[in-house]
C-alpha cells in the first residue's frame, strides 16, 4: 500500500488518539481513587458538550474561551454530585456505586433526550476549516489544538497528583483508605474532589471537541467504550497510561477502518479491550492489584 | 438474600396466574394484549439476567450477546434455510448457551469479577454487534425483515393473544427454573458463590464450573428471549439486538424488582411495561420513561438495595408454640 496512505492513517490515529486522551484522563483518575467505574462518563460528556454549544449560539463565547467557564463548572458539578448522590446514596459499596453512576447516566441522558430531542448539533467557528500541512497530509488546526491540549491536560494532571497536598491526599487515598483516615485526610472530602476533577477534564475535552465534533443526546455512546478501552489498557489511575492507550486505540481504529472497512474496522479497539482484560487486567502501565 | 424471605402462599400463586390466564380475556384491545406481551417479555428475560447477575452475583452488563446470538440464530435458520420458525426456539436457545458459554470461560478463567466481568461482557457484545453489522449472512447494518405469513405453524398468530400465551408460557418456565434455583443445592452453591467466591472456594465448590453452568442456562433463555423477539416484532438488526440498551433493560428490571429472589424480575418488569407503555400513551415526548426509570434505580439503590420485593416481604410470622 501507498506509504503515504499510511503516514496518513497514522498521523489521523494519533489525533484520534488524541481526543480518546482527553475523555479518558478524567475516567482513570476516577476509577484509579474511587475504584469504581465511573458509567456516567458518557453523559457528563454530553452535558458540557451542551454547554459549550449554548455558550457559543446563545452569548457567542468561542469554544476555547468557554474553558474558562466549563471547568470550573464541571468540577462544581462533580462535586456536587457526588457529595449528594453517589457518596450519600451508596453506603460506600462499589456495586451499589457502579449503578448508581448507570442510573444517573440513564437520567442524564434522556433527560437530554426530551430537551433536545435526538438532533445532532454543530458548531462553525471561524477556525474549524483551517487546515494545517502536516507531512503527506492535511489535518485541520481544532484537531492538532485538541491533541496538544489532551497532552499538557495528561502532564498538569500527573504534576497536580505528584506534587501539590491535595494530590498526595488523593494518592494516599487511593492506596489505603484506612490508614488516610487515620493520618487526618478527609476522605469523603477527597473523593468528592477527585470525581470533580474527573468531571472538569470533561469539561476540556467538551470546549476541544466541539469544532471537530458533533453533540447529540447520545454522544456519550460514542465515547465510553473506547474511554474505558483506554483506562484499562493504559492502566487504571495511570496518565501515562491514558495517553500511550489512548494512541494505540486511535491508531487501531484508524487502521482498522483501512484494512477492514469503515463497519468492520471498529472491531479491533473491542478486540484489544477483551484481550487486554483476559491477558493482563493491569493494564500497560497500572499498579497490580 | 432471597432464602430469609417467606415462601409466597400458593393462594396467591393461583390468583395470579388466573389473573394472568384471564387477562386477554378481560382486556382484549390490542394495546392492552401488547402490554402483556411486553410486560411477560420483561419479565422473561429479566429473569435469564436474574440467574447469572442475581442467583450467582455475576453482574453482566452486555447480556444482550445472547439474546441478539438467538435472535439472530433463529432469523437465520429461518430466512437463509428455510427452517420452520419453531425450531428457531431451541437453536435460539442453542445459540445463547454458546455465546454465553464461550463469554463465561474465557473471562472466569482469567479471573474477572466485579466491574471487570461487567466491562468485558459489554465488550464482547460490542463485537458481536459490529460482526452483524458487517456480514452479508445477517444483513449487515440494514437488518432482517421477517416476510408476513400468518398462521399459527408459522410462529405469527392471527391474533396477538397466541403471542401472550407463548410468552406467559416461557415466562411461567423460567420462573420455575427460578424456584429451583432457589430451592437445589445448585442454587445454594451459586448463592455461596455470591456471597464470597474465597469461602466458597474453600467449601470444596467448584467455583469455576459452577459460574459456567450458570452462565449456559441464562444464555440459553436469554437466547429464546431473543427469538421471541424477532418473531413478535418481525424485524431485527444490529443495534437493536446487540445494542447495550436492552443489557440495561434486563438488569434493570431484575435489580429494581429484587435481583436473586424469584419474583422481583416479575415486578421489575411490570413496573418497566407500565412506566414504557404508560408515558407513551400521555406524551409522544421520547425518553420520559427511562427518565422515571433511571431515578428509580438510583434511589432502589439507596433505599432499598434487594429491590421493591422487599416492600412485600412479610415480616416473620410470631411462632405459635416455642420450643
Amino acid at each position: 500500500m501507498d506509504p503515504t496512505i499510511l503516514a496518513a492513517a497514522a498521523i489521523n490515529g494519533l489525533l484520534l488518539g488524541g481526543m480518546y486522551t482527553l475523555v479518558a484522563s478524567g475516567l482513570t483518575l476516577i476509577y484509579g481513587v474511587l475504584h469504581i467505574i465511573n458509567f456516567a462518563h458518557g453523559s457528563m460528556l454530553m452535558l458540557a458538550m451542551f454547554g459549550v454549544f449554548y455558550l457559543l449560539t446563545k452569548f457567542g463565547i468561542d469554544p476555547y474561551l468557554s474553558m474558562l467557564v466549563m471547568v470550573p463548572a464541571m468540577y462544581g458539578l462533580g462535586y456536587a454530585i457526588y457529595k449528594g448522590v453517589i457518596g450519600r446514596l451508596s453506603s460506600g459499596r462499589d456495586e451499589n456505586i457502579l449503578l448508581i453512576t448507570l442510573g444517573l447516566s440513564i437520567l442524564i441522558e434522556n433527560i437530554a433526550l426530551m430537551l433536545f430531542k435526538g438532533d445532532s448539533r454543530t458548531i462553525s467557528v471561524s477556525y474549524s476549516d483551517t487546515m494545517i500541512e502536516l507531512g503527506p497530509t492535511l489535518v485541520p488546526l481544532p484537531k492538532l489544538i485538541s491533541f496538544a491540549v489532551a497532552m499538557l491536560l495528561c502532564a498538569a494532571l500527573a504534576l497536580f497528583i505528584q506534587r501539590t497536598d491535595t494530590g498526595r491526599a488523593i494518592r494516599a487515598v487511593a492506596k489505603e483508605r484506612v490508614g488516610a483516615r487515620l493520618v487526618g485526610i478527609d476522605v469523603d472530602r477527597i473523593f468528592a474532589i477527585s470525581y470533580g476533577i474527573g468531571l472538569a477534564t470533561l469539561g476540556a475535552a467538551a470546549c476541544l471537541l466541539m469544532p471537530i465534533f458533533y453533540v447529540s443526546p447520545t454522544i456519550g455512546h460514542v465515547f465510553v467504550l473506547v474511554a474505558f478501552t483506554v483506562v484499562v489498557l493504559g492502566g487504571m489511575g495511570s496518565f501515562l497510561g491514558a495517553v500511550v492507550g489512548g494512541m494505540i486505540v486511535g491508531l487501531t481504529e484508524s487502521f482498522g477502518g483501512l484494512f477492514l472497512g469503515e463497519s468492520l474496522g471498529q472491531i479491533g479497539i473491542s478486540l484489544i479491550f477483551i484481550l487486554i482484560l483476559l491477558l493482563r487486567p493491569s493494564g500497560l502501565f497500572g499498579a497490580r492489584r | 438474600m432471597n432464602s430469609q424471605l417467606q415462601p409466597v402462599p400458593w393462594k396467591l400463586h393461583l390468583a395470579v396466574l388466573a389473573a394472568a390466564l384471564a387477562f386477554p380475556f378481560v382486556f382484549p384491545s390490542n394495546f392492552a394484549v401488547n402490554f402483556g406481551v411486553l410486560a411477560l417479555f420483561y419479565a422473561f428475560i429479566g429473569q435469564s439476567w436474574n440467574m447469572a447477575g442475581g442467583f450467582a452475583g455475576q453482574l453482566s452488563f452486555g447480556h444482550v450477546a445472547f439474546f441478539g446470538a438467538g435472535a439472530y440464530a433463529s432469523t437465520i435458520l429461518q430466512l437463509r434455510f428455510g427452517m420452520s420458525p419453531w425450531a428457531g426456539l431451541p437453536a435460539a436457545a442453542l445459540a445463547g448457551a454458546l455465546v454465553g458459554g464461550v463469554i463465561a470461560v474465557l473471562s472466569f478463567r482469567a479471573g474477572l469479577r466485579g466491574s471487570y466481568f461487567a466491562l468485558i461482557t459489554l465488550a464482547f457484545a460490542e463485537v458481536l454487534r459490529i460482526i452483524a453489522n458487517s456480514t452479508d449472512l445477517t444483513g449487515g447494518g440494514l437488518g432482517m425483515l421477517i416476510p408476513m405469513k400468518a398462521g399459527a405453524a408459522n410462529f405469527q398468530f392471527a391474533e396477538r393473544s397466541g403471542f401472550y400465551y407463548l410468552i406467559l408460557l416461557l415466562t411461567l418456565l423460567s420462573v420455575a427454573l427460578a424456584e429451583w434455583l432457589r430451592r437445589s443445592r445448585f442454587g445454594a452453591r451459586l448463592a455461596a458463590i455470591r456471597e464470597n467466591e474465597e469461602s466458597a472456594m474453600a467449601l470444596g465448590i467448584n467455583v469455576f464450573a459452577e459460574k459456567v453452568r450458570v452462565m449456559l442456562l441464562s444464555g440459553a433463555l436469554c437466547g429464546v428471549g431473543g427469538c421471541f423477539f424477532a418473531q413478535y416484532f418481525l424485524y431485527i438488526d444490529p443495534t437493536i439486538v446487540f445494542g447495550v440498551d436492552k443489557s440495561v433493560e434486563m438488569l434493570l428490571v431484575s435489580i429494581i424488582g429484587g435481583a436473586g429472589t424469584v419474583y422481583g424480575p416479575l415486578i421489575g418488569a411490570v413496573l418497566l411495561a407500565l412506566a414504557s407503555e404508560g408515558t407513551r400513551a400521555i406524551t409522544q415526548v421520547p425518553g420520559l420513561s427511562l427518565v422515571l426509570y433511571g431515578a428509580l434505580l438510583v434511589l432502589i439503590i439507596a433505599y432499598l438495595p434487594n429491590g421493591l420485593i422487599d416492600l412485600f416481604k412479610r415480616r416473620p410470622q410470631p411462632r405459635k408454640e416455642t420450643r
